[in-house]
Order: C-alpha cells, then structure tokens, then sequence
C-alpha cells in the first residue's frame, strides 16, 4: 500500500490524477453534447424527455454517473491541494507581476475551474436534482399512432404521487408518460440572466480545455512529433470550439425562441 | 561621454535570510551601452564601496553564460527580456535611457535569499546528487566509439544536457515548479544508452528529492521554455513523466527503490 501512496502522493502523482479525471470528464462532455442534440428536435421534447428517462433508469449509466460525480469532486480537490501547494512554493511574490510568455488560459486555469465548479452545482441542483430528487417536474403524455407515426402531446397528471413513466400500446398507438425536463429547461432558458450566465460557463470551458487537454496529454507523458499536433488539434477545435459553441447555442436559442 | 545612458535602479536589498528585505532605489549613472548588466551592477557597487554603502550581491562566475551562477529577475522576466541569454550576456543597450529597471531575487521557497539578489541554489545541487549521474565502475578505457547512439538521440540528448542549472525555470514559473531542471537532468542520462542502468530508479530519486526540496507542481504553461536561457523544452518534462509512471507502474525491479539505488 505504501508504494501506492508514495506514488500518488508524489508532485507527478497528484497530477497524473488531475489528467485522468480531466480527461474522463472531457469524454464525457462529448457525450453529454451528443445526447443534448435531442433538444433542438422540434418535437415539443418528446425524443429529449425520453433521453433523460432512459438516462435516469439505465443502471449502467448510474454507475458511470457516479463515476463522474466522483471525477468532479476529486479533480476539484486536488486542484486547491496543488494550489495551495504551489503558493507555498513561492511566499513572496514578484514586485513586477512575470511577463513570460505563457498563453492566458494556461496561467487562470484555477480561476476558469472555479467558474466551472460553480457553474456545475448550480447546472446540477436545477437540472439533476429536480429530476432527480425534487417532485416538482409534470409529465407529458405523448401518443404516437405507428401507422402514420404522428405524434401528439398532452399534460399528464399521474394517477400516483410516486409515478415514475410508463410507456405501452394500446391500439397501434404508443403512450409514453414522462418526467417532463423539456419545461423545465424553456423556463430556465427563457431568463436572461441565466443564458448569460450559461455562456459565460461555456467560455470558461473553452479556455480551460484550449489549455487542459493538450496539457494533461503532457502530464501522461505522452508527447510525440507524429501524435501531439493531433492532440492540439482536438484540443483546440473539438474541445474549445465545437463543444462550447454546441452547448451555448441551446440556452441562446430557447431564450430567442421563447420571446 | 556621449550616448552614455543614466538609469534609476529598484534593487531588492535584504541582509540575510531571515531579515526582511526592501526595495532601495539607486542612480546608475554613465552607463555604457555596451556593458553587461553585471558590468553595470559592478559599476553602481563601486560607487557605494567609495560612498561606505554595502555594495549590492549578486551572483556570477564565468560571464559568458554558461556556468549557471548569474541570476535576477528583471522588469518581469528572469535574466531580463531578452531570448535565450543569461543575465551576464545581456547588454544594456537593451535598455533605454532614464529607464527604471526593477531587479529582484529569485522567488521560492527552495532558493532561500542569501543577501540581497543572490540566493542559496543548492536544492538543484541535491537533485543532482539524488540520481543526476551515471555510475561507472573503473578499468580500461573504452575506444571512444563503441557504444553506438544515433544522431537524433544524440543531438536530444546534448539539447537537455545544455541545462547550466540557473534556476530561470523556477523564477518565471507561477507554480515555482523544479520540473524543468529535474527533467532537463533526467532526459538527457536517459536518452543515451550509458545512463539506462539507472534510468528508472533514478528518475523516481529526482522527484522525490525535488518534492522534497518544496517545489510547486507544473501545470505546462510553458513559462520556463519561454525565459530558459538554454532553451531547454517542455517536452523534457512530458519524457520524465512517462519514465517516472513507467517505474511505478512497470519496473517492480524498482518498485522500493526510490532513495537512489542504494
């Protein structure tokens, strides 16, 4: 055990574990913008409602959610350690703050965490934890008749107060009773504020991985004439611009379409 | 004298290690362009010698850039903006005339202040001794080319040995991270085939060592690549995290031996 804790206690060791936690979580962001596609669907949130049904009873998923939870919280917390740890490396400070060359990302990666952090609780408490734990979601009734596969969508009051879905079919046609997140996110995304607040985080993601991924490849140790140009490139085009931008665009557009 | 420049100084002063220290500001006056900005700091003592003061300490040796001994952290960047040069190899035409240059210690925990601008560097003396060598056993001197190394390795191996131990790397650091100089020392014994036998417990050495000394931890802004006067690259850190988890987590010939291979 002993060698396990030197190993991990070790300047290399708490940033191997920041790598592969912020590694894990930059997966994951790849699939959670995948899965939030569902919401630009015109379909008044049925595929969306869905998603987030099958997401909340697919035990797999659980694991893997609590596996992420975990991620989040350890990266955060190794991330003041190394903090506090590098002020201590150095005291007394600069009287003329360094000028070297250093991209501003790489040099606020804190700050941009501590956007993020904030960012997630407050996310996960309106969205996660409402679904979740809070019963203040209505549900949606949606009724698709497979001959001509149309679908119509109506309020549903369930029959229980402990109601979690049901779908079946009754004569050709399929009833899905769900959780109905799909409101929840048009009121969130109809206040201002809060789609500024939204892109805002989504700045921060930006600049955090622009610098992160390629710089947790660094910290594997994995730097290669052939394979780090393609390391920035994700870094650079899929990370810090495609994710963010796919992300903003959904607050942006629910707040112009509820106007 | 003509195109002769007059500067204003803000020298950290501090009279020993556990003394608090201050800025002082002084005239430089009748400056040569042409001198190194150690030849201008030996200018400026001169003149306090003959007023009584307490000329200003700082370190230097060879003044051509390559013993490691020069310091100073000026306007904001270690041994002064410009690319590549030591302190001593930095001239004060650099400078404009009636500039006030800012000129402080190096800033860590490691490198405790001595007086005024020089600081004790012997924490990177002890990373050194932890593993920064290769042991040869005596005997018969071998031709000179009979271990083959290809160029490219050589030619690595020669860039990360170009490392003269300053300490820019953890002056320009805003973790005040080591990891420049321990891997620049760590790449260069273990790209060449002489320095394989203790490859791997040698880099555990390091760090554990450099750790101990109470460096900040590396979070790849590429700073110290930035002001390295030997322009020692990052990559040198990326080659010493992979040996490092390849010998915790591969080499159980190594796995309890983290103390240097005794």
């Amino acid at each position: 055990m002993s060698e396990f804790k030197q190993t991990f206690n070790s300047s290399l060791g708490k940033k191997l574990i920041m790598a592969l936690t912020g590694l894990f979580l930059c997966t994951f962001l790849i699939v959670h913008l995948g899965g939030n596609l569902l919401l630009f669907k015109n379909d008044q949130g049925f595929a969306f409602n869905s998603y987030a049904n099958f997401l909340t009873h697919f035990p797999p998923i659980e694991v893997i959610a609590y596996l992420l939870y975990l991620a989040i919280i350890v990266h955060a917390v190794y991330a003041l350690v190394l903090t506090i740890k590098n002020r201590r490396a150095r005291p007394v400070g600069y009287a003329v703050q360094p000028k070297s060359d250093a991209s501003w990302s790489s040099k606020n990666m804190g700050l941009l965490g501590s956007i993020l952090l904030l960012f997630i609780v407050i996310h996960m408490s309106d969205f996660w934890f409402t679904y979740k734990y809070n019963n203040v979601l209505g549900f949606k009734e949606y009724r698709t008749d497979l001959a001509t596969n149309q679908t119509s969508v109506s309020d549903y009051t369930p029959p229980v107060a402990d109601f979690e879905r049901s779908i079946s079919t009754e004569n050709n046609v399929e009833i899905v009773r769900v959780k109905d997140l799909h409101a929840r996110i048009q009121t969130s995304f109809s206040q201002l504020w809060y789609v500024i607040f939204y892109v805002i985080a989504m700045g921060a993601v930006s600049f955090h991985l622009l610098h992160g991924f390629q710089s947790a490849f660094r910290t594997l140790g994995w730097v290669h004439k052939k394979y780090t140009p393609i390391v920035y490139f994700f870094g650079t085009w899929l990370f810090a611009v495609i994710i963010p931008i796919g992300f903003a665009l959904m607050p942006i557009i629910y707040y112009i379409k509820s106007l | 004298m003509s195109g002769h420049m007059n500067l204003t100084l803000k020298v950290w002063r501090q009279k020993n290690t556990q003394t608090p220290g201050k800025f002082v500001t002084y005239k430089a006056e009748n400056i040569s362009p042409d001198m190194s900005f150690l030849e201008m700091l030996d200018v400026v003592n001169e003149s306090l010698t003959r007023k009584n003061e307490e000329p200003i300490y700082f370190d230097h040796d060879c003044r051509e850039g390559i013993c490691g001994s020069c310091s100073l952290y000026i306007n904001g960047h270690p041994h002064g903006p410009k690319k590549a040069i030591t302190t001593c190899q930095l001239h004060m035409r650099t400078f404009s005339d009636g500039e006030t240059i800012t000129i402080e210690p190096w800033r860590s925990a490691a490198f405790p202040i001595v007086k005024d601008l020089a600081t004790d560097r012997s924490a990177f003396d002890r990373i050194q001794q932890a593993g920064g060598y290769v042991s040869i056993n005596t005997g018969g001197v071998p031709d000179a080319n009979v271990i083959p190394i290809p160029k490219v390795i050589a030619d690595e191996a020669f860039n990360s040995a170009t490392c003269i131990g300053c300490g820019a790397c953890v002056a320009a650091c805003k973790n005040a991270s080591a990891m420049l100089f321990t891997s620049a020392k760590i790449t260069q014994l273990g790209l060449l085939p002489q320095g394989q036998p203790e490859r791997y417990s040698r880099v555990q050495a390091m760090v554990a060592q450099m750790d101990q000394e109470g460096f900040g931890n590396c979070t790849n802004t590429g700073a110290c690549e930035a002001e390295c006067p030997k322009e020692i690259t990052l990559n040198n850190i990326a080659f010493m995290n992979n040996d490092f988890f390849s010998a915790k987590l591969f080499r159980e010939e190594h796995a309890h031996d983290h103390t240097g291979g005794e």
